[in-house]
């Protein structure tokens, strides 16, 4: 078993239709810790230590929002700023986080192939996570591949959803139960739901 | 009585007439009392009124001073002193009254008469100096501390120099016995311990500060809360004067000096919460005394005398000044004294002083110094006292602003960040007490509740007793400069009386007022406030987001739908208080009314759902661009 936590971070709950599905689904799961960031800190008065302790207790860390403007929702930058202290997650003394495995689930309002050299967006999404990516490396952490919806404003229509919520379980409950092959993505670019490496399962 | 009136119009009047022109023309108040006192004294001979005998009654104003400036000084600031007390005042002392006794001698004076001419002109003037200092808020600096660290010295020592002149006594002028004149002098020795024995006296004397010192810690508590419990202003200014005037007997009675007992009496004060009470109520009889003293001193010039003997008491006087001045000079020099503070202690203290006048009537009286001679040194004592507010306007005018560019104003690190004054300490002004201290700010704390007062001591929380609407005591607790004033009295009434007077006395002091209501809120606002919290809106709003909550609404949505109705809020209420017109009832006011009509209308509206008047902000965050819009492709999120 491993211990898996979820934060999730939206501030405009009740517009969101893709990540409250995934909320959904990740909070009802048993066995992993749901955190709801913006509504644990509606005034952005974070608990450094309570949120310090969190990551000791965890093996995968999950961060699930939605992209705004390239990067993360204000609170989770917030969280970063205050929670990944020097001599804690970095630096001299700040081993604490060393080994631990860190999950992007994130939801994009572009479609996939705008995420291309050719495409409107005109880089891969990896790119646009780098700053991420870097933090969890200074920190000794495993950066996963991120698992992506992309044209997450048509998906609740177009059936997509739907497919993205039940893998984004499976996602999390192999990684619970020590099923989930992180070998098997190593070096990948994404986490895809159709060909999740879990192991057991033929 | 009819006499009686007219003199003391006669002062008053020559007072409230000079001072004011003085003042306007950068002289400064000493000087104004010093002239109005020469202008009058023709008038004062005519009505046959003795002089000498009202400038023994002002010199209690000087005593008054000191218990003022003793309140001003905690015992730990007295104890830093010490170095400079000793030093500083020490040196002076010793070294002004050999160098006088030295001319002295030079100009065919016998030993014993030159050193008591000596140590009467080594003193210097405490209530012009002092007043001065304060009155051009130099107290704080350099030159205005070591000044007074020397004044105070000289306070001091004219005591053992009462105990030491009669000693020099010359058989050849003896004429009447020295105790009979002891009882004149405010600080001779008094009849009652004359009689006893070396040890007795010293016992009694040790008794006399005891009961001072003692009584100051451990009985003016009680017996302000007794006092307090009456809620009478006049009561506590009878006790205030009783206390002054009591202690000023009391070392009278013992031969001591009554302004060291009553400095002493301030020092053990200083650290009691009823010390702005006190300040403020003993300040305007100081004020009083101290011009009448001044007065005097102009008054009693025997221009006669002067005109006789003029070459002769002007060179005594300028070799006086010079005397002195080059010694304090060198003291400066030598205790590091530096730039305009050098000049400051050097021109301020060049003088010879009150206490002159007093020691001066002493050594006649014990027959140390011949009548003929104090009477001319009487002339040069005043001459020089009148030439003090001259050498001030040479330092402000010439000294000071030589200094100002080359003097960086950094070692006076103390009142850097400026005081705050807070107004009332109960469930609101105590918040705001204690999260100002927690930040390493500096507050004063008035409270009236005597009972309030003795609580919060009990948990080392200073506050000082006394009605902060008074604006005399909102001045002795330093409202001018101060940086802030928290209004959080309980009354209406009295808060927005306190902004007006405030605001348009202080206007660089920042206010923030508590206000009861929304009506209260446009009242601070016309009186001048800026910064207004109403003492139950936060709480209500928070109350509200809690129900929000606690009916479903996500954490953050809760926040931002109470943000938006705050802003709402704020928004109507600074509108409608810019409509508001406190001399206009308000049913009167049409712009007033329409406007609340307005506001009422969305208010309604947005009760009952009908639009999200206060919601706007919150449906504007983060709201996913719409499908069917033609762009939405290109989304960039």
């Amino acid at each position: 078993m491993s211990r898996v936590i979820v934060y999730f971070a939206h501030p405009g709950h009740k517009h969101s239709r893709a990540n409250r599905a995934m909320a959904v689904a990740a909070r009802t799961l048993e066995g992993i810790t749901f955190v709801d960031l913006y509504s644990e800190y509606p005034r952005f008065n974070i608990d450094i230590e309570l949120e310090q302790r969190r990551l000791l207790d965890h093996d995968v860390i999950v961060f699930q929002f939605p992209m705004f403007w390239y990067s993360t929702p204000a609170l989770v930058k917030e969280w970063e700023d205050l929670v990944l202290e020097h001599g804690f997650a970095y630096g001299a003394g700040g081993d604490n986080l060393a080994g631990k495995r860190l999950l992007l689930a994130i939801t994009a309002a572009g479609p996939v192939d705008a995420y291309q050299p050719d495409g409107y967006q005109r880089h891969p999404i990896r790119t646009f996570l780098t700053p991420l990516e870097q933090t969890a490396t200074l920190c000794q952490m495993n950066f996963l591949p991120p698992y992506v919806l992309f044209s997450s404003l048509s998906a609740p229509t177009d059936g997509s959803l739907d497919t993205h919520v039940a893998n984004y379980r499976t996602l999390l409950e192999s990684m619970r139960d020590d099923r989930f092959d992180f070998a098997a993505v190593a070096g990948r670019d994404l986490i895809r739901g159709s060909e999740l490496p879990v192991k057991g399962v033929t | 009585m009819g006499d009686f009136l007219a003199i003391a119009f006669l002062f008053l009047a020559a007072g409230v007439l000079s001072v004011p022109i003085a003042s306007r023309l950068g002289l400064g108040s000493v000087l104004g009392y010093l002239i109005a006192g020469i202008l009058i004294s023709p008038l004062l001979e005519q009505l046959d009124v003795d002089v000498v005998s009202v400038q023994h009654f002002a010199e209690f104003g000087v005593v008054m001073m000191l218990f003022l400036v003793g309140l001003e000084l905690e015992p730990r600031l007295l104890w830093q002193m010490k170095a400079r007390l000793l030093g500083l005042g020490g040196l002076q002392v010793a070294a002004t009254t050999l160098g006088v006794m030295a001319i002295a001698m030079a100009l065919g004076q016998p030993w014993s008469v030159a050193l008591a001419i000596g140590m009467v002109l080594a003193l210097s003037s405490t209530a012009i100096v002092l007043q001065t200092l304060n009155e051009k808020g130099l107290m704080r600096s350099d030159g205005g501390g070591s000044a007074f660290s020397v004044l105070l010295f000289q306070d001091i020592a004219v005591i053992p120099m009462l105990a030491f002149l009669p000693l020099l006594a010359i058989p050849e002028i003896a004429g009447t016995g020295a105790g009979e004149l002891a009882g004149e002098s405010h600080a001779a020795g008094g009849s009652f311990v004359e009689h006893l024995a070396g040890w007795q006296r010293a016992l009694v004397t040790v008794a006399a500060i005891a009961i001072v010192v003692g009584g100051g810690s451990y009985l003016t508590r009680p017996l302000f809360r007794f006092i307090a419990m009456a809620h009478l202003r006049e009561i506590f200014t009878a006790v205030a004067l009783m206390i002054v005037v009591g202690i000023a007997s009391l070392m009278t009675l013992v031969g001591l000096s009554p302004a060291l007992g009553t400095f002493l009496a301030g020092v053990v004060l200083a650290n009691s919460e009823y010390r702005h009470e006190l300040e403020s109520n003993i300040d305007p009889f100081k004020g009083l005394l101290l011009g009448l003293f001044f007065i005097t001193v102009g008054a009693a010039i025997d221009f006669e005398l002067l005109f006789s003997d003029l070459g002769l008491v002007l060179a005594l006087t300028a070799a006086l000044m010079v005397l002195k001045g080059l010694v304090l000079f060198v003291l400066a020099v030598v205790f590091h004294i530096r730039g305009a503070d050098r000049w400051l202690f050097t021109l301020g203290l060049a003088q010879a002083g009150e206490f002159g006048f007093v020691l001066l009537a002493f050594t006649v009286a014990s027959n140390v110094i011949p009548a003929a001679v104090a009477d001319q040194l009487l002339l040069v004592i005043a001459l020089s006292m009148l030439l003090t507010p001259a050498l001030f306007i040479l330092y402000d005018k010439l000294i000071a602003p030589a200094f100002s560019d080359a003097q960086s104003r950094a070692p006076d690190d103390i009142d850097d960040q400026g005081k705050v004054i807070i107004a009332g300490v109960g469930r609101f002004g105590g918040i705001v007490n204690r999260i100002l201290l927690a930040s390493g700010y500096k507050t004063i704390v008035l409270d009236y509740h005597a009972e309030h007062l003795e609580n919060l001591r009990v948990f080392g929380i200073k506050v000082f007793y006394g009605d902060a609407m008074r604006p005399d005591l909102l001045r002795a607790a330093g409202i001018e400069d101060a940086r802030m004033l928290v209004i959080a009295i309980d009354g209406k009434e009295q808060a927005t009386e306190m902004v007006q007077h405030v605001t348009q006395n202080y206007p660089h002091v920042y206010i923030v007022a508590r206000a009861f209501d929304r009506h209260h809120v446009y009242e601070l606002w016309a009186a001048g406030a800026r910064d207004i919290i109403r003492e139950n809106f936060d709480g209500a709003v928070r109350a509200g987001r809690s129900a929000l909550e606690a009916l479903g609404a996500h954490p953050y949505e809760a926040e931002r739908q109470t943000q938006g109705f705050v802003e709402n809020d704020k928004r109507a209420i600074r509108e409608l208080a810019e409509l508001y017109d406190p001399d206009v009832p308000v049913h009167a006011n049409e712009a007033y009314v329409a406007r609340t009509k307005e506001f009422l209308k969305s208010h309604e509206d947005a009760m009952r759902g009908n639009s999200d008047a206060f919601g706007i902000r919150n449906e504007r965050g983060w709201v996913p661009p719409p499908l069917d819009d033609p762009e939405s492709a290109q989304s960039n999120r």
